[in-house]
């Protein structure tokens, strides 16, 4: 793999057949012209052109291959969300033009508050984080402002169950609270005698995923909002595994008073090279006044964003103005295409594919983390008796998947579970897709079993082999030194 | 299979406690443990002079997969830390009972029979 300066050379260029005038820098001051050439790679356009080419194909995408990274939902992107998104009277809008001459961008955002509302149950939404992470600091910081709103503010400490993804504890602790673990059963259920004794005046809310990230659906939810709602506490919903239930069972029915939904998972825009996204926050009613902003209101038919004089009790803004608008816009456009029965499509298609996953797993000999029971939209491989017997690991299992040509599944998460892929197909695999992974992954426990070596080379076919992950975690420093 | 000295005591979060000459208890990580976490890159320590009691969040241990807490195992005061760890975290894997200790503690009551022996631990983690 070359840089573009590496195939510089002095003098070549790239200039159109067709010439082109020069641009006059005549208006340009004496001492502000550069006096020496920029440093520009010197190419011509067929290198220029295969060059980007190149690099374009090493990407990885759903638009090539098979993605089942579990706990990131890589469902397809349909093509018309991203040129609809792409309209020029959305392109081209500013983010300061003011509300009345930008009516249709304010229509589609009011319309997908309404649409999140109703898909999730939830009194109100706001759409101004702009990923995950974000969505989780706006609803762990409207908890805060509730409790202190009403003066009640010994509550310090946030409740999260072990299983559950590694922002919620780190969320907790930037909001200023001290977290509490909360075991999980065998099963995957949280352990609800521990969750009681847990709970008191001290507790502010509970975090929680459901279904968890072991790919269970919590039963117990009623009973756990009971308990939390009863000792003075609030639920929240971390939005991660949304796509699971989509159009079958809302988050607000289930008793959680805020919700981040990862508009770019569950809503389909394209996502992983990490970011932009959007963590779009649902509460219920009594959490309304604390919402952060903008947020966008209807009023005598005409719309308008909400600011902090509408709204004095708010968190405030995330970010300079709301959210990533043609992330909004592409999970917009995806719902309008889904419709109500669309949703319940995609939860039933997602659970459908993950269970026939599973069930082919067992039956070509792999262990699952929790067995006899029915998977979310994802579930768990472990390969903890590999391990043991062959001495291979979870990870020599990912990088040989790359050589077979996948996106290795999630890989040591959740941490409860030893030597473990988390694999999560989406509805948008094809039954040929979801065969073909596993037969990769029976070839994989064979070499395992005969060959091992294979796995610890592995990968070999892509143009980066085997990471020194100790150094790549101790030494960041990176220079570029040229090709070898 | 991983080692388990007879000599030391255990916890079933995976830490172990060695009763020094005086007095004092050193405290580290088993073998399993490290295992379980593969190659480690960073450890936070706790500071010297910092009481604990049973069962605190006292330490950060990182691997390469996962941030992982370290519980106190009795109640007591920190009296000295591993300060080698900071620049080689990797000791604790190639030597988890001896040179990749993690700190020493005075302890402020008499816990040690709470603990499991080598024979509990040995048991416990082969499920």
């Amino acid at each position: 793999m070359m840089l573009i300066f590496e195939h510089s050379s002095k003098g070549r260029n790239g200039a159109p057949q067709s010439p082109v005038e020069k641009a006059s820098v005549a208006a340009i001051p004496e001492n502000l012209l550069r006096k020496n050439s920029a440093a520009l790679p010197e190419v011509s356009e067929l290198q220029a052109v295969r060059h980007y080419t190149r690099l374009s194909q090493k990407n990885f995408s759903i638009d090539t291959e098979f993605y089942p990274l579990g706990s990131c939902t890589m469902k397809y992107n349909p093509r018309a969300c991203n040129t609809l998104a792409m309209l020029p009277g959305f392109l081209n809008a500013h983010p300061l033009t003011p509300d009345e001459q930008n009516q249709g961008f304010l229509a589609c955002m009011y319309d997908l508050q309404a649409m999140l509302c109703e898909a999730t149950g939830m009194a109100a939404f706001s759409l101004a984080p702009m990923a995950g992470a974000q969505g989780e600091f706006a609803g762990i910081a409207m908890i805060d402002a509730y409790h202190k709103s009403r003066g009640d503010d010994a509550r310090k400490e946030i409740l999260v169950p072990d299983a559950a993804h590694g922002t919620n504890p780190a969320t907790a602790v930037m909001c200023g609270f001290t977290v509490k673990e909360i075991p999980t059963l065998d099963n995957g259920d949280v352990d609800l005698e521990a969750l009681k004794l847990a709970v008191g005046p001290q507790t502010a809310g509970l975090m929680l995923t459901n279904p968890s990230t072991l790919g269970v659906f919590e039963r117990n939810i009623e009973v756990i909002a009971k308990v939390i709602h009863e000792a003075g506490g609030l639920l929240y919903y971390d939005g991660a595994n949304l796509n699971a239930i989509l159009g079958k069972i809302r988050p607000g029915d289930m008793g959680f008073d805020v919700i981040h939904s990862n508009l770019h998972k569950t809503f389909s825009t394209p996502h992983g090279g990490g970011g932009p996204g959007s963590g779009a926050v649902g509460v219920a009613e009594r959490l309304k006044p604390f919402l952060p902003l903008p947020t966008v209101a209807k009023e005598n038919e005409c719309y308008r964003y909400l600011t902090a004089k509408d709204c004095p009790e708010s968190i405030g803004r995330l970010s300079a103005f709301m959210g990533n608008p043609g992330v909004l816009l592409r999970a917009f456009i995806y719902m309008r295409f889904l419709g109500r029965e669309g949703m319940v499509r995609v939860a039933e298609f997602a659970t459908l594919n993950a269970n026939y996953m599973m069930s082919e797993a067992k039956r070509r000999g792999f262990t699952l983390a929790i067995d006899n029971r029915r998977a979310s939209h994802e579930f768990i491989i472990t390969l903890k008796n590999e391990a043991r017997e062959h001495h291979v690991s979870a990870m020599d299992f990912a990088k040989r998947l790359l050589d077979l040509g996948y996106h290795a599944p999630t890989t040591y998460f959740p941490l409860l579970v030893p030597e473990c892929l988390l694999i999560e197909p989406t509805e948008s695999e094809a039954k040929e897709a979801l065969d073909g992974f596993m037969d990769a992954l029976e070839q994989i426990k064979h070499e395992a079993e005969t060959d091992p070596e294979i796995l610890h080379a592995a990968p070999q076919t892509l143009p980066v082999k085997r990471l020194d992950e100790v150094r790549a975690a101790k030494q960041l420093d990176l220079a570029f030194k040229g090709s070898e | 299979m991983s080692e388990v000295p007879s000599e030391l005591k255990y916890t079933k979060s995976h830490e172990w406690l060695r009763v020094e000459d005086d007095g004092l208890i050193t405290i580290g990580i088993t073998d399993h443990a490290q295992e379980l976490l593969g190659d480690l890159v960073f450890v936070e320590l706790p500071e010297a002079g910092t009481e604990f009691v049973t069962g605190d969040e006292c330490c950060v241990v990182e691997s390469v997969k996962a941030a992982s807490d370290v519980y106190m195992p009795i109640s007591g005061e920190i009296v000295e830390v591993n300060e080698a760890l900071a620049d080689e975290p990797e000791i604790i894997n190639t030597s988890p009972y001896d040179s990749g200790w993690l700190f020493k503690v005075k302890p402020s009551a008499d816990e040690l029979a709470d603990l499991m022996d080598a024979d509990a631990y040995q048991t416990e983690i082969e499920e």
